[in-house]
């Protein structure tokens, strides 16, 4: 692995993102039109947009971060780019950091406005530490780009890797405990959420939001870290230097 | 001494052999063609040659090394048959980025733009460049660095003859200076500009000679008449 490299990946990328403004807008603007809706949605019960709208401020990173990344490294796969990096120095880790460090970058900047947006104009309610959800919003936006890496690697058109985001991310954000208490699901459920990052993901999150459990929201982000590093390194065995 | 060595190769594709049992050996500072029909395995034993085609059995070594060997990323440069360009970086974005990972001095852009006459062009967003214009843009990422040996596949397909007899200019002058370049096409009339022709078939090598060689070796004066003589012979 090269310092040098990863940081001209993630400068390549970002170059990349900045050509491309439409997407940009999306992925900065969608998440507080979203919470704007469901302040809303729910305007007869401000705590039940609070309850939903703190977490969801870090859950919109991890669906973002996921459906592009697995398109931009599709791309890299199908353009050739991939197999011409591949026979040069760099090193898959290289490729991976690089991905991930433009990516933090944008999620910190999307974490930014969404929680900006959502405190200042919609007058959402967190007692906790607005800070701590910024930063797990990060943390699961790199999730959502480590989990889209590895996943990019079984699609083999557009059409397939977009279709991974109801298929790898609904049942998650449905068994998360976002929409209904994890422990009023079927006991087959519960026990299944326990499995799913996101559900940590959240975990964390609405304590960050109660202000409550500090000690969970580390646990829970110990947790979300061994997950990214084993997304990672599922995902740079999915790059091959050699391919049949 | 053999820049390339290949000994009894087979790759198989989707379960069907693309390359038979293959062996040959390429000099230093030559420009050796790989020619043959579409189809015939060109592309298949070029990846091989740079490491990234998973082979079924035999050894490939380049400057002495198993191909694909992390020592060998800087001294091999490969331009894919599909130009490996981001549409979405400019021209020299897109050089400035393949030069940084291969370590190579961002002086060596403006050579390799030079090389393929795409001097002007840094300005312009890779994706509006045209086929031929896109294809020089891989080419040029490759000699960034100025690798020892050069693996080009179709590198000319789709020039219009200045450019091509350019880029044949070009190919030489870095022979001279040492390169072993190994270029592939699927027509004949470039075969002129080698030192050596491999002709490919159905994964096989049908011949290894010099142009002068195929001619007397078949009484053909034009090497397309030359193959196709080599190709009954064997039918
Ligand atoms: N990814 C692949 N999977 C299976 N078969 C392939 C693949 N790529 C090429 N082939 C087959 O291998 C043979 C040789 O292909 P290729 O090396 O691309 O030939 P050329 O470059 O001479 O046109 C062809 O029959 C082609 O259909
Ligand atoms: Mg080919």
């Amino acid at each position: 692995m090269n310092v040098y490299v990863t940081m001209a990946t993630a400068e390549r990328v970002l170059r990349q993102l900045r050509r491309d403004p439409r997407t940009l807008a999306l992925v900065l603007l969608v998440p507080p039109l979203l919470l704007t809706l469901f302040r809303y949605v729910f305007d007869g019960s401000q705590m039940t947009f609070d309850r939903i709208g703190g977490p969801l401020v870090g859950i919109f990173p991890f669906t973002m971060m996921f459906v592009v990344t697995s398109i931009a490294m599709l791309r890299e796969r199908t353009s050739g780019t991939l197999e011409r990096l591949m026979t040069t120095p760099l090193a898959k880790l290289d490729l991976l950091l690089g991905y991930a460090l433009a990516f933090a970058a944008v999620a910190v900047a999307q974490a930014g406005i969404a929680c900006g947006v959502a405190f200042a104009l919609l007058g959402l309610h967190v007692q906790g530490s607005v800070v701590v959800v910024i930063g797990l919003a990060v943390m699961n936006a790199v999730l959502g780009m480590a989990t889209g890496l590895f996943t990019s690697a079984f699609a083999r058109s557009e059409f397939q890797a977009v279709q991974f985001l109801p298929a790898v991310v609904f049942p998650q954000l449905l068994l998360c405990g976002l929409l209904a208490p994890r422990v009023h699901m079927a006991h087959v459920l519960y026990i299944a959420s326990f499995a799913f990052p996101l559900t940590w993901a959240y975990d964390a999150l609405s304590h960050a939001v109660a202000g409550t459990g500090s000690a969970k929201i580390v646990r829970d982000s110990a947790i979300l870290g061994g997950v990214i590093v084993a997304a990672l390194a599922l995902g740079a065995t999915t790059l091959r230097r050699r391919t049949p | 001494m053999a820049v390339i060595e290949i000994d009894t190769l087979t790759v198989e594709r989707g379960r069907v052999p693309v390359i038979v049992d293959l062996s040959l050996g390429v000099e230093a500072g030559t420009v050796t063609g790989l020619l043959g029909p579409s189809g015939s395995g060109k592309s298949t034993l070029m990846r091989a040659i740079v490491g990234v085609q998973l082979v079924t059995s035999g050894t490939v070594k380049v400057l002495g090394a198993p191909a694909g060997s992390a020592t060998l990323r800087r001294r091999v440069g490969y331009v894919t048959q599909a130009p490996a360009v981001y549409l979405d970086l400019t021209v020299a974005e897109n050089l400035r980025y393949f030069a940084r990972v291969l370590g190579a001095s961002p002086r060596t852009v403006s050579a390799a733009l030079q090389t393929v006459d795409l001097v002007g062009y840094e300005r312009r967003l890779a994706g509006t460049l045209s086929g031929g214009q896109l294809s020089r843009v891989s080419l040029a990422t490759a000699l960034l660095g100025n690798p020892e040996v050069l693996v080009l596949d179709e590198p000319t397909v789709g020039l219009d003859p200045v450019l091509r007899r350019d880029l044949w200019a070009a190919f030489r002058r870095l022979a001279e200076h040492g390169t072993t370049i190994l270029v592939s096409s699927h027509v004949m009339d470039e075969a002129d500009h080698c030192d050596r022709l491999l002709l490919l078939r159905d994964g096989q090598l049908l011949a290894d000679d010099t142009p002068a060689g195929l001619r007397a070796r078949t009484g053909k004066a034009s090497l397309d008449e030359a193959f196709l003589s080599l190709v009954e012979a064997t039918a």
